[in-house]
């Protein structure tokens, strides 16, 4: 932050305060506690995710001792699960499905969301009530049933899972992007890109989408912990690849056992829940350094 | 003195807008010519379709609802109302450019403004990244933005309304075009600042030869800046002559209440401090205009013929034309 005295030709005086936007950005993130630890948790999961097979040289399939051991008990730090498997082993194993899914269901949404609600919103008219008239029988359709149909309809593996996820979340984003485009394209500097002579093409994407962006990043934070949700109601119920470990899963094989062996099910319970968190939470920080109305505070 | 081709030549323009309550005609045989290096006033109240001539000249006008219905924009001999979409984008920004009435809003706000104003020279010389960006700096410097090497990297939050209008402006002239449409250019700023953006205006249009046409509601500004003055109601053109005789003998009743409207300070103040004057009335809605002439109900001197027939323009001097029936016939008010 610097203070700049400039003389105006007219001889006023101009004090303007200039910080760089990603400076100013950073320091209304940190300012937000809980988002910094959201942003230190999920760090933390997505290192353990990208290292799993340095850190743990052992297949999370294979069965290494008894069955049910409680955490903590004969070296298993987590415990074991019904078949004998390391719980700790499949936890970590378990990020990486958990991260790509929700990461690429994410991406996807974003992708479509976008598209369809920027189209929508700039162009108005008989394209807006098309586009809006296929989201709305998106919208109406119940999402989970949609996706397991989509996986039981195809192969049950990690690129089918995202993108069922993907077309069933899409919808809240359009919506969004098209209320944003809705408003921005009224706004004068449209108006004034226009009349230097900038194309259609060039208006939506370089001079709309980035005064549109705010909320979408936000949204797109959210939709993060929305696409891990799916995931794992997924591969709970077994609809999802079962040669790839995940949080879902794990739960799903040991519901049976709930009431003898606890730790099965709430251990990947929890790893699920503090991802989803620490997801939201850095939304909320997201939209707190946004915001321009919380700063200056 | 319009003996040579003009520049911009607007032939009986009209322009309507479907609206829930009919259809409303913004733009009713609007025609004007503009020299090169000269500048044409208009003037009216909100809602006389100003603006509306600025956009159908630009081509700008959302279609739907709105509709150019008929007449002719000829820039240098060449129909812009017949031209392709992608002829229009050559035209704009590079022959023809506008500066907006609200600097706060009418600059992008992620982009800093030397990309803004280099993006415009991009898009119609081709130029490097860096070739536009020293003309960014050179159009910083001659709308007089003190450090605009520095400058040239600011967002336009930084910068002050009066700044911002400097940087439209430059922005608008980038690449020298023929025609400056400067819609309401100081309404949101201060006065002072306002009178300093009016100088640089004049100043630019010396050096380069650009013809402005201004767009304002006030007489003020208008006298200020114009050579000839158009004055609009309701979508038509009610009086045109050059900027003096328009003062010094308005004949239109609307002209003559638009004048009467502009207090006079240099008076003494009347003893019985009287009210600023005014127009009563308002501008009628354009979906309901009747036969007769739209400024009637507004008028001191209506009489039957204005409510039955809307009058064509008479001409009333040398260069005079006013939509009036009270100069038919080289009309003796």
């Amino acid at each position: 932050m610097t203070e700049q005295r400039t003389t105006a030709p007219e001889g006023a005086l101009e004090t303007v305060r200039v910080e760089r936007p990603v400076v100013e950005f950073l320091r209304m993130y940190v300012r937000n506690w809980a988002a910094v630890a959201g942003f230190i948790v999920f760090s933390a999961i997505v290192f353990a995710a990208l290292f799993a097979p340095v850190i743990l040289a052992v297949d999370p399939f294979e069965m290494v001792w008894m069955p049910f051991t409680p955490p903590g008990q004969d070296g298993y730090f987590l415990g074991t699960d019904n078949l004998g498997r390391d719980m700790f082993t499949a936890i970590v194993y378990g990020a990486r499905a958990t991260l790509v899914v929700g990461g690429s269901a994410a991406a996807l949404t974003i992708v479509i969301g976008l598209t369809i609600g920027s189209l929508a919103g700039y162009y108005r008219g008989w394209v807006d009530e098309v586009l809006m008239r296929i989201t709305e029988f998106f919208q109406v359709l119940p999402p989970l049933l949609l996706a397991m149909v989509l996986v039981a309809l195809f192969e049950p593996t990690l690129p089918t899972v995202a993108i069922a996820i993907g077309v069933v979340t899409w919808t809240g984003v359009a919506r969004l992007a098209r209320a944003e485009f809705m408003r921005i394209r009224e706004l004068e500097f449209v108006k004034a890109a226009r009349s230097i002579g900038s194309r259609d093409r060039r208006i939506i994407w370089r001079v709309i989408l980035p005064n549109a962006l705010p909320p979408l990043i936000v949204n797109a934070a959210l939709t993060v912990g929305i696409a891990i949700l799916f995931e794992a109601a997924l591969s709970f119920l077994g609809l999802s690849d079962p040669n790839v470990m995940s949080w879902g899963k794990i739960i799903g094989d040991n519901r049976d056992y709930l009431l003898d062996a606890p730790w099965t099910v709430t251990i990947p319970g929890v790893a699920i829940f503090l991802t989803v968190l620490a997801v939201s939470l850095i939304g909320d920080g997201l939209n707190d350094a946004f915001n321009p109305r919380l700063r200056e505070r | 003195m319009d003996a040579a081709a003009p520049l911009l030549e607007v032939e009986d323009l009209e322009v309507e807008f479907r609206t829930r309550h009919g259809t409303a005609r913004v733009l009713d045989g609007v025609a004007l010519s503009l020299q090169p290096g000269r500048t044409l006033g208009i003037v009216g109240e909100s809602g006389c379709g100003k603006s509306m001539t600025a956009l159908s000249i630009m081509r700008l006008v959302p279609v739907p609802p709105g509709r150019i219905g008929a007449g002719a924009v000829r820039l240098k001999g060449e129909d812009l109302l017949q031209a392709s979409e992608k002829r229009m984008r050559e035209v704009r920004g590079k022959d023809i450019s506008m500066i907006f009435q609200e600097p706060m809003t009418s600059l992008n706000p992620v982009y800093s403004i030397g990309d803004q104003i280099a993006e415009t020279v991009r898009l119609h010389e081709g130029l490097s990244r860096r070739d536009s960006l020293d003309r960014a700096i050179e159009m910083l410097k001659a709308v007089h933005i003190p450090a605009a090497e520095r400058r040239v990297r600011e967002f336009p939050h930084q910068m002050s309304g009066g700044m911002r209008q400097r940087v439209m402006i430059a922005m608008a002239l980038a690449c020298r075009p023929s025609v400056l449409i400067a819609d309401e250019p100081t309404t949101a700023l201060d006065v002072t600042v306002q009178a300093q953006v009016f100088d640089l205006l004049k100043e630019l249009q010396e050096k380069t030869g650009t013809a402005i046409i201004l767009i304002s509601h006030d007489m003020g500004a208008i006298a200020e800046m114009a050579d000839r003055v158009m004055v609009m109601y309701a979508g038509r053109i009610v009086e045109e002559a050059a900027t003096d005789e328009i003062l010094e003998s308005p004949r239109h009743p609307y002209t003559r209440g638009l004048i009467s409207c502009v207090p006079h300070m240099e008076d003494e103040p009347p003893p019985e401090r009287a009210a600023l004057t005014e127009i009563p009335g308002v501008v009628p809605a354009l979906t309901d205009l009747g036969a007769g002439c739209s400024f009637a109900p507004r008028c001191a001197h209506t009489t039957d013929l204005c409510r039955r027939a809307a009058p064509q323009p008479f001409a009333v001097g040398e260069n005079h034309r006013t939509a009036c029936w009270l100069y038919d016939e080289a009309g003796a008010a």
